[in-house]
């Protein structure tokens, strides 16, 4: 059970949280000019990398608030994304 | 004390083992080996015990060295595997608690007693396995400071310091998360301990070696026959040799002899012995036995010693169970030739014999060391007590003794692996410890290896021709110990299992003999027989009611989002699949929604309630994820916004109210939405009070779904019953819905079909720019033809059912599957049975085959509007004049705890009381905060009580009840199912989290005054939670 800094309700067991995967993947200003390997790319793709990794998380049976931090996803040493 | 093992009656002593009372009454044999059937007897005197496995009671395998004895015990033996006595009675209360500090301290022993006397100062938390603290002291004669170190234990400070004995930490979890097991008469407690720091001092296991004849009863660990003397005044054998490897078997020889055990030899097989009688340069080379195989004898090479016991000293293994759990890597360490901790993963630090200093003033320095760098500046001072102990040679690098017959040399005793087993599997060409392990299931005991671990690693080495640490070790795993299920369990057991929830007319359905099904968690009536009426009965009853009379169904599940905000329509139109921002005030629509990848993820209706206020109601079980879908959107990539969303799904009592004499029941229950067109809606008075009715159908009726606050919803269900109302179920509705070729979200769809496969191209809006998912449905696997689409079918005899699941083909066996069927239904008003499908490359009027099981059946396609295509009878029947006049009179209103009033009061007493503070005003608010009330998150605060609303305050006075709990013992009530650390100086005075399986607000009015506010829908699980908790105190 990992325990997370969330950064309204202060740390909290893991399993009050929603994990949203990978940070950093926004929603494509123009989806309609996207070619399709692009747009595929966007729905279904994400790194998996081993070692630091920006993620998001939920916190759904808290302050209900998205946050970002860097997991290291070997050593689950969780820091502040920057 | 009386006990009996396998039915017979026998007598031990207070503080006894099962294991020393059986030694106690010279029981030797007490198992068999679980392949050989060799007899077995009592091998250590602590839980790494592979030999002496017991039933007791519902416990169908325990180590007897682990048992307390108590009076009337009956214990049983088992060969080998346990057996689950199912009519054994199981009247234990388990139960679990969340606990919090600076510092655990693992390991009551001189270590972990010198950690905790030296963190004091922080919050520390001392977890010991035995009934009184002291380790390996307790089985000692050491002096400290020329005293029984007994009494360096008892003058120890330890005040403040949260001591848990009879308590096994049996899990060590990422970012200090240790749970650890108390055993207690009435059940045991799972304790949830996250710790900022951890402090190991969890010992060492004396080890064997693999030795011809090594698993006959009377061979035993040269510390547990210490132990046994000792701690116990039990003798486990009349005439010892001591095989000693390492010095501490000396120590044992001196032990036993001290208490009348004559000494007939010690082997050491080092070149010079510790004392002068010993047989230095020499092994124990095997054992002679009895007819019932008990020890008689030891050889040493050629000489043959009489002796009734072995007591083994083969060197000592660090307990780095824990240390490997926290994923900290070990070392060989080739002086003590054993693995010791290497690389810490967490903040921990071991101290003692579990790092391999063994001597007991080493590891009191190293403990006080421990405890002083985990506490930090709230560090105090200890003095290291003097010790008469001689600091230990190193042991013998043995692991394996050959054998000159046929006699088995044993690796592991419990999984009866010996040594030729392991050579056959090395001879297989396996290197790998990990391979051998599951090859020969060495290590997959009941033990996991404690004693037979580094005894294999040893002698792979041996037959390998390399070293221990070239071989390594297997992974620790959690539990350290076996845990039962009933433990893991603990109190969510039977109807606490999982959360039940209820809407505000449940007692009136049960009442009603209503059959349930769960949809989510929640309870809702399938059908509602009458008189022993069969399903299909009853249901067919029910669906006529809607089309020809009038019928009620409860709706209050469905999932209902208040959006607020000058934005609110625009982002509806990014969410929706079809337009909102221009849908009119008053009017409602129906919508899909999907996901990214453009399939189908939920629909419902949303109505406009005024330019910036919209109500959104979803599927019943997706309530919840659709409105963190929402919440996703909303924050991560629309921030700038202005747009607020609230859940109200509890705050409102729904009943629907169908058929074309629908208006007979609202004329009576809301009057002023008599007028109401299709899809419209209107704030109006229900029965008095302030309520919501919106005409919308999902059976192709005229229907209204008529909604109060939750405390009026029993009052409007019985009053539309008492107005003549037929009440339907789920059953009811999947028929009547899917008559008209309605799809349902998750029985239609399963994440795989888009709007279009469901014939519902119409709903996607062309002129929008955007919406999720939108870009999916070009992609060409989206847009191809081809896909399954939505079509009913009818079977060639109107009377078989067609099941769902039946897969669809062309033709006879062997056909490609084209489809399945996805609802299948006998319909009344159709007078036949139908069903609807998800099909491809059909049109209507094609022949097919519905093949499930054995049973096939030939359908023809057809559209899935099978009733009603024209939509005729959406506005049912006129007024009558004869109709009911208008109820009057203001409906009794309930909150969602009151059937509980009588037995909170009941349970109530001076340590803990628990009563409902029932109709409180409440509001949720967002944006700027409000001055008031609790915050619940950024830009989100809760309003109890008197206030006078702001605007834009959403009112959830429905949506929640407040359950007090006070008194002495509030705080042992809810760390039994409160993660979160209740500290005065670390408790915020609120927090939302969970309590038991369900979310709540905390909040602490003033010391043991809480408030817990709890959806209404989740109050009778949560209720029967807490009055559970209190009868466990």
């Amino acid at each position: 059970m990992l325990l997370l800094d969330c950064p309204h309700c202060g740390p909290r067991d893991e399993n009050e949280f929603h994990y949203g995967g990978q940070a950093g993947v926004p929603y494509p200003q123009a989806p309609a000019e996207l070619s399709d390997q692009e747009w595929a790319a966007y729905v279904f793709l994400r790194d998996n990398p081993k070692g630091w990794f920006r993620e998001r998380w939920f916190h759904t049976h808290g302050c209900r608030t998205w946050f970002t931090v860097e997991r290291h996803t070997v050593t689950h040493e969780i820091r502040k994304a920057p | 004390m009386r006990f009996t093992f396998d039915g017979r009656p026998l007598q031990g002593e207070p503080g006894d083992t099962l294991a020393a009372a059986l030694l106690r009454n010279g029981v030797r044999v007490v198992g068999r080996g679980v392949e050989s059937g060799r007899p077995r007897g009592v091998f250590s005197a602590g839980p790494e015990e592979p030999n002496a496995l017991v039933r007791v009671g519902a416990d169908p395998m325990l180590a007897a060295t682990t048992v307390e004895l108590y009076d009337g015990l009956e214990a049983w033996s088992l060969s080998g595997k346990g057996r689950v006595d199912l009519g054994a009675a199981d009247d234990r209360r388990c139960d679990k608690g969340y606990l919090h500090c600076d510092v655990l301290v693992v390991g009551g022993g001189p270590a972990g007693l010198a950690a905790a006397a030296a963190a004091r100062g922080a919050r520390v938390i001392l977890l010991d396995d035995q009934p009184r603290l002291g380790g390996d002291l307790l089985n000692s004669r050491v002096l400290l400071d020329g005293a029984p170190a007994l009494d360096w234990v008892d003058s120890l400070d330890l005040s403040g310091v949260r001591v848990l004995t009879r308590t096994t930490a049996v899990g060590y979890h990422d970012h200090g998360y240790v749970v650890a097991v108390e055993r207690r008469a009435r059940g045991e407690r799972l304790w949830h301990i996250r710790a900022r720091r951890v402090v190991l001092a969890t010992g060492a296991h004396e080890r064997s070696l693999a030795f011809p004849g090594n698993d006959r009863p009377g061979v035993m660990l040269a510390s547990a026959a210490r132990a046994y003397v000792n701690r116990y005044g039990v003798l486990p054998g009349r005439r010892a040799v001591v095989f000693a490897c390492a010095d501490s078997g000396y120590e044992a020889a001196g032990d036993l002899r001290a208490a009348g055990v004559e000494i007939a030899a010690i082997v050491d097989p080092r070149p010079e012995g510790l004392t002068a009688d010993a047989l230095a340069g020499q092994v124990v080379t095997g054992t002679t036995a009895g007819p019932d195989g008990v020890l008689t004898g030891v050889r040493v090479g050629e000489r043959h010693i009489e002796a009734d016991l072995l007591a083994v000293a083969g060197g000592w293994n660090p307990a780095v169970h824990l240390f490997s759990q926290s994923q900290g890597r070990v070392r060989f360490d080739e002086a003590s030739q054993a693995f010791v901790p290497h690389v810490s993963a967490q903040a921990e630090r071991s101290a003692g014999a579990c790092r391999g200093l063994y001597g007991t003033r080493e590891a009191i320095a190293d403990g006080h060391a421990a405890g002083r760098e985990a506490a930090g500046s709230a560090a105090r001072e200890l003095r290291v007590p003097e010790c008469d102990e001689r600091p230990p040679r190193p042991p013998a690098a043995l692991w394996l003794v050959d054998g000159d017959g046929d006699e088995p040399a044993f690796a592991d005793l419990h999984r009866d692996v010996t040594v030729a087993d392991l050579a056959r599997a090395t001879g297989t060409g396996m290197r790998s410890v990990e391979h051998v392990k599951r090859y020969t299931t060495a290590g997959t005991g009941a033990d996991q290896g404690k004693t037979s671990g580094a005894v294999v690693v040893g002698v792979m080495s041996a037959l390998l021709g390399t070293t221990p640490g070239q071989v390594g070790t297997t992974t620790f795993r959690p539990p350290y110990t076996p845990v039962s299920f009933a433990t893991l369990a603990g109190r969510d057991r039977g109807a606490l299992s999982d959360p039940v929830r209820t809407t505000a007319m449940h007692a009136s359905h049960v009442a009603a003999g209503a059959v349930f099904e769960d949809v989510g968690q929640w309870k809702r009536p399938r059908y509602f027989p009458l008189d022993g009426e069969p399903m299909e009965a009853a249901v067919q009853r029910e669906c006529r009611a809607a089309r020809t009379s009038v019928a009620a169904m409860d709706a209050s599940t469905l999932g209902k989002i208040d959006v607020r905000g000058a934005d609110a329509g625009v982002f509806l139109d990014r969410i929706y699949t079809n337009m909102y921002s221009t849908l009119a005030v008053g009017a409602c629509r129906y919508g899909l929604m999907c996901r990214a990848d453009g399939m189908v993820f939920d629909d419902g209706t949303t109505t406009r309630l005024a330019d910036d206020h919209y109500l959104m109601t979803t599927t019943t079980g997706n309530a919840a994820a659709v409105l963190d879908w929402l919440e996703e959107w909303r924050q991560t990539e629309w921030p700038r916004l202005d747009v607020s969303l609230t859940s109200v799904t509890d705050h409102w009592a729904t009943v629907v109210v169908a058929g074309p004499k629908a208006r007979r029941v609202i004329a009576a229950v809301a009057p002023g939405a008599l007028g109401l067109p299709f899809m419209r809606y209107a704030e109006t008075d229900v029965l008095g009070v302030p309520g919501r009715v919106f005409r919308i159908s999902f059976s192709g009726e005229l229907a209204y779904e008529v909604n109060v606050p939750w405390p009026y919803g029993r009052a409007l269900w019985e009053a539309v019953l008492g107005l003549g109302a037929v009440p339907y179920g789920t059953e009811a509705m999947h028929v009547l819905r899917a008559e008209k070729g309605f799809a349902i979200v998750g029985q239609e769809t399963d994440g795989t079909v888009t709007p279009h496969d469901l014939g519902m191209s119409w709903i996607v809006s062309p002129r929008k720019p955007d919406f999720v998912g939108r870009r999916s449905h070009a992609r060409p696997d989206t847009a191809r033809d081809g896909r399954k689409r939505l079509v009913g079918l009818l079977a060639d005899d109107p009377a078989t059912p067609i099941e769902e699941g039946a897969q669809l083909v062309r033709g006879g066996p062997g056909a490609p599957m084209l489809g399945h069927v996805t609802s299948g239904y006998a319909s009344a008003a159709l007078g036949r049975t139908f069903a609807l499908a998800m099909v491809r490359d059909v049109v209507p009027g094609d022949r097919l085959t519905a093949v499930s099981g054995t049973a096939a059946h030939g359908v023809t396609v057809v559209e899935p509007v099978l009733y009603d295509p024209d939509n005729a009878r959406r506005d049912g029947d006129p007024l009558e004049e004869d109709a009911p006049a208008l109820l009057g009179g203001l409906p009794a209103r309930e909150s969602p705890a009151a059937a509980f009033a009588g037995r909170f009061a009941a349970a109530s007493g001076p340590s803990a009381r628990l009563r409902e503070l029932p109709f409180e005003p409440m509001w949720e608010v967002r944006g700027a905060d409000p001055g008031v009330g609790l915050r619940l998150g950024p830009s989100w605060w809760l309003v109890a009580g008197d206030a006078v609303p702001g605007p834009g305050w959403v009112d959830v006075s429905g949506q929640r009840t407040i359950l007090e709990l006070s008194g002495p013992a509030a705080d042992d009530v809810l760390i039994t199912g409160c993660p979160v650390d209740l500290h005065p100086d670390v408790f915020p005075g609120h927090a939302q989290t969970f309590l038991g399986k369900t979310s709540v607000i905390l909040e602490r009015r003033t010391s043991g005054v809480y408030r817990i506010h709890v959806r209404s829908s989740f109050t009778s699980y949560l209720a029967e939670w807490l009055l559970d908790a209190i009868l466990a105190l």
